[in-house]
């Protein structure tokens, strides 16, 4: 066999085209969308579209992370909205928070501190992964059903939490995780880098991403291997949970309420577009992290772009579609081998 | 004997990119003839096959049948040519009813709705007509392999066939399964149907055979009638070079006497699985070998899935060295120096998508868990010399599994737990579908291990490769352990008779 050049290689590179849509979208902003790349200085913080753009996907991104490893074991979690929901109303419910004028000064005073409210509320979404992985592995539950209950059940868990309120957060240090800057750059950009970041290290360093993908490939034969794939698969739901959670700070900060019924609503669907167009395959096995990253960040551009340049709002969804699937397209190895043979009889 | 043709290849030549897959490869069926294909893996008989129906259009060629030229663009119009297919694998469904299964996709209306009654009736009579009386109306799951592979045969004859290829359709089939497939085989032979049979089976090969026609390399080596071609002058055809047994068997026997007086290391007693395995006790000393015999179903298979924790026992209990241990998963048989390499190679042993490097230290990594990661450059190491060791053909240690040959792939299998340097290695048919010199390598590569000191049990439909190898045979019948042979007792005559009921 002879040796492939380098272009041939990056063509193959599951993640050259996902990068190319994301490319083909943002050239059209560059065309059509006025003052798009556009990023000024306004008090020491950057901002603009783009800017905008990574700020509004870090919960995606964060959620798609999770859903990237479930999915490579052959798994999916749909629950992850309703986690989100959930996460949302406990935090909300145990900052609550007043604004308070002691000694003539305003004083934010949160109902527990800070730093417990945050530990519990990421505690009770990694719970919830955890009861997930527990009904799939121990139960024998197929994924989609396991995690249908809470999608569904979730919702009422949070309006039950809120008794059907929006609680509204009146707490300012919150307020910072979803819409504070620091160096310059939003604050979620930093937790989005911590939690890719570490998930690539973790993978890299560690034979996890080896087993995961073993069990996702093969799960006799990783289990006749020695690997304890139901261990490591309620880990992997007690981590796309414990993902779900983070968004959920995230999400909650930036809208400064906590919202049962409306919080993360299509989170699932969008994380699993997100990771079907960052590569990976639906049937499990081999997974590509920074795929899903990108993935999560075409369709946040798709979003922006939609509104920036006013699509009509009675059609946006239809051009989202559209859009996703034109991206779906281009990453299907069958639609490229027919146009390539198009091309190569024409020549 | 009749001699009509009825099928006739000439100079079929098939190359893909790099490799000349088949050239100028001739072949002839006859009426009411069963012709053999021999060959090893990658000799082309897949891939002959694979242009007679269809599935690949070949470079140059020319196919005849009943005398007319004829081009299969696809298995459907090869089926319409009269040319069907029986394979390995069933592919049928399991969840229809039988009569379904055969008529699925044609079915027999009335008033545009499908007639039921005739469905039943029609299928009923086609089996019958195979001497096989079964309800058809049950669902195709709930019989044995055997069953479903003369429902697909049933199939296939109900289309019109002329010509029916059987595809290695003995390989999960028992000794009783293969009679029965033999006699529905001679039946259709008797009515003029030309029958292309594969198999890796000699045995079954010579008894059902008229003719064979022998592959190599892609090449046409010769058309023999079964009966003026030995077996020693076949292997030869099949090798392209002369077949001589190794007396290494005799060596073996020689040395059993020092082995008699070692102490067991490790135990199974009256170990014990409902509907799988009653009762058997097993030892295992350093440095023998333990060839587990019996027909396919006979509980061998099963006892070893216990010992190795794969399921678990409902009783009996486990020693090594001297103290009670529990194996109640992989893992725990794995940690206690166990090696297991499972009957079925693609469903329990390999991970497709994976590279040989990840496959062959997959084991030794989850004896290790998660976070203590073999370094990358150990890790290319070890497959490496793993590599080499066993003369696995690989372009390089990231080549992807699944491209590699069976029996490239069960070394490697193989190669996952000799890194773990196991005390106890399990091997469940190590030498299923793959070719014969792979085969002898890997047999000599067992007596190897065993003279440096592990205790290997063998598990082998083939008598032979059992005789060759075992220092001692537990013979295995209906789920129990009927009788151990030793030193000079143990030859395919031995164990035949006590299976067949005789002792020893």
């Amino acid at each position: 066999m002879k040796k492939k050049s380098t272009v041939d290689n990056l063509l193959r590179s599951k993640n050259f085209w996902a990068l190319t849509a994301l490319a083909l979208l943002l050239l059209f902003n560059l065309i059509f969308t006025k003052g798009f790349f556009h990023i000024e200085i306004k008090d020491g913080h950057l901002f603009g579209s783009l800017i905008d753009i990574l700020n509004r996907a870090a919960p995606m991104i964060i959620i798609s992370i999770g859903m990237t490893l479930v999915i490579a074991t052959k798994g999916i979690d749909i629950s992850v909205g309703s986690t989100v929901a959930i996460t949302g109303a406990v935090v909300a419910m145990l900052i609550g928070g007043n604004l308070k004028i002691v000694d003539g000064v305003q004083t934010y005073i949160s109902q527990v501190p800070m730093s417990i409210a945050i530990i519990a509320a990421l505690a009770v979404a990694t719970l919830i992964g955890l009861w997930n992985g527990f009904l799939i592995t121990r139960m024998g539950m197929q994924p989609i059903i396991a995690t249908l209950i809470l999608m569904v059940a979730g919702r009422g868990v949070a309006q039950l939490l809120t008794n059907g309120q929006i609680i509204t957060i009146y707490y300012k240090p919150f307020f910072f995780i979803g819409n504070g800057f620091l160096f310059g750059l939003p604050f979620s950009l930093f937790i989005v880098a911590v939690i890719v970041g570490g998930t690539i290290l973790l993978m890299r360093k560690t034979a996890l991403g080896m087993f995961i993908e073993s069990v996702g490939i093969n799960p006799v034969a990783a289990r006749v291997s020695g690997i304890n794939s139901k261990n490591l698969m309620l880990m992997i739901y007690a981590f796309c949970g414990f993902c779900a959670g983070v968004a959920a700070l995230l999400v909650t900060s930036n809208v400064k309420s906590a919202d049962g019924i409306h919080a993360g609503e299509l989170f699932e669907l969008d994380a699993i577009l997100a990771v079907a167009i960052g590569g990976t395959s639906l049937a499990g096995g081999k997974f590509f992290l920074l795929g899903s990253v990108i993935g999560a960040l075409i369709i946040q551009t798709l979003k922006t772009t939609i509104y920036s340049i006013g699509v009509p709002p009675e059609i946006n969804l239809v051009v989202e579609a559209f859009v996703v699937f034109i991206v779906m397209l281009i990453q299907s190895e069958e639609f490229r081998k027919i146009v390539f043979r198009v091309k190569a009889v024409r020549e | 004997m009749a001699s009509e043709i009825v099928l006739s290849m000439e100079n079929i030549c098939k190359s893909f990119p790099g490799v000349k897959a088949l050239l100028n490869v001739k072949f002839r069926m006859f009426k009411g003839e069963v012709h053999a294909l021999m060959g090893q893996n990658g000799a082309g008989k897949s891939t002959l096959i694979k242009v007679l129906t269809g599935v690949y259009p070949h470079d140059s060629g020319i196919i005849t049948l009943n005398g007319k030229q004829v081009v299969a663009e696809n298995p459907l119009a090869a089926q319409k040519l009269g040319i069907s297919t029986v394979y390995q694998e069933v592919n049928l469904c399991p969840n229809l009813s039988v009569a379904e299964n055969i008529f699925i996709g044609r079915e027999p209306k009335r008033n545009g709705l499908i007639d039921w009654k005739n469905i039943n009736t029609k299928a009923d009579e086609l089996l019958k007509k195979l001497n096989i009386k079964i309800d058809v109306t049950e669902m195709l799951s709930t019989y044995s392999i055997a069953v479903q592979q003369m429902v697909a045969i049933a199939r296939a004859i109900s289309i019109s066939a002329k010509v029916l290829i059987l595809d290695e359709p003995t390989s999960s089939l028992d000794e009783n399964e293969v009679n029965l497939l033999f006699s529905v085989i001679k039946k259709l032979k008797a009515e003029g149907m030309a029958i292309l049979f594969v198999t890796h089976f000699m045995d079954q090969m010579y008894e059902i055979s008229d003719r064979i026609t022998v592959l190599r390399n892609g090449t046409f080596v010769g058309e023999y009638l079964a009966e003026e071609l030995p077996r020693k002058d076949l292997i030869s055809a099949m090798i392209g070079k002369d077949y001589t047994r190794t007396d290494e068997q005799d060596k073996r026997r020689n040395d059993y006497a020092a082995l008699k007086d070692i102490q067991p290391f490790f135990k199974a007693s009256n170990i014990e699985r409902k509907g799988h395995v009653s009762s058997v006790s097993i030892e295992c000393k350093k440095g023998e070998i333990l060839g587990l015999a019996g027909l396919l179903g006979s509980g061998r298979t099963e006892v070893v899935r216990l010992i190795f924790g794969v399921d678990k026992p409902d009783k009996g209990e486990f020693t090594l060295n001297g103290k009670k241990i529990t194996l109640n998963s992989p893992m725990q048989a794995i940690l206690n120096g166990f090696g297991f390499c499972p009957e079925d190679r693609k469903v329990e042993g390999i991970i497709g998508d994976l590279t040989i490097r990840e496959n062959i230290i997959l084991a030794l990594q989850g004896t290790q868990g998660i976070f203590k990661n073999i370094p990358k450059s150990k890790q290319v190491e070890l497959a490496d010399k793993y590599i080499k060791a066993l003369g696995i053909k690989a372009t390089d240690s990231e080549q992807v599994i699944s491209k590699l040959s069976g029996g490239n792939q069960q070394k490697v299998i193989l190669a996952r737990w000799l890194a773990t340097n196991p005390k106890l290695l399990i091997l469940d048919e190590p030498t299923r579908g793959i070719d014969i010199s792979a085969k002898e390598e890997i047999m000599d590569l067992v007596i190897e291990l065993c003279k440096e000191g592990m205790s290997i049990i063998f598990i082998s439909s083939e008598l032979e490769e059992v005789v060759r190898c075992c220092d001692r045979v537990a013979v295995m019948c209906d789920r129990k352990k009927i009788a151990e042979l030793t030193g000079d007792e143990i030859s395919e005559e031995q164990i035949l008779h006590v299976i067949a009921g005789g002792t020893k």
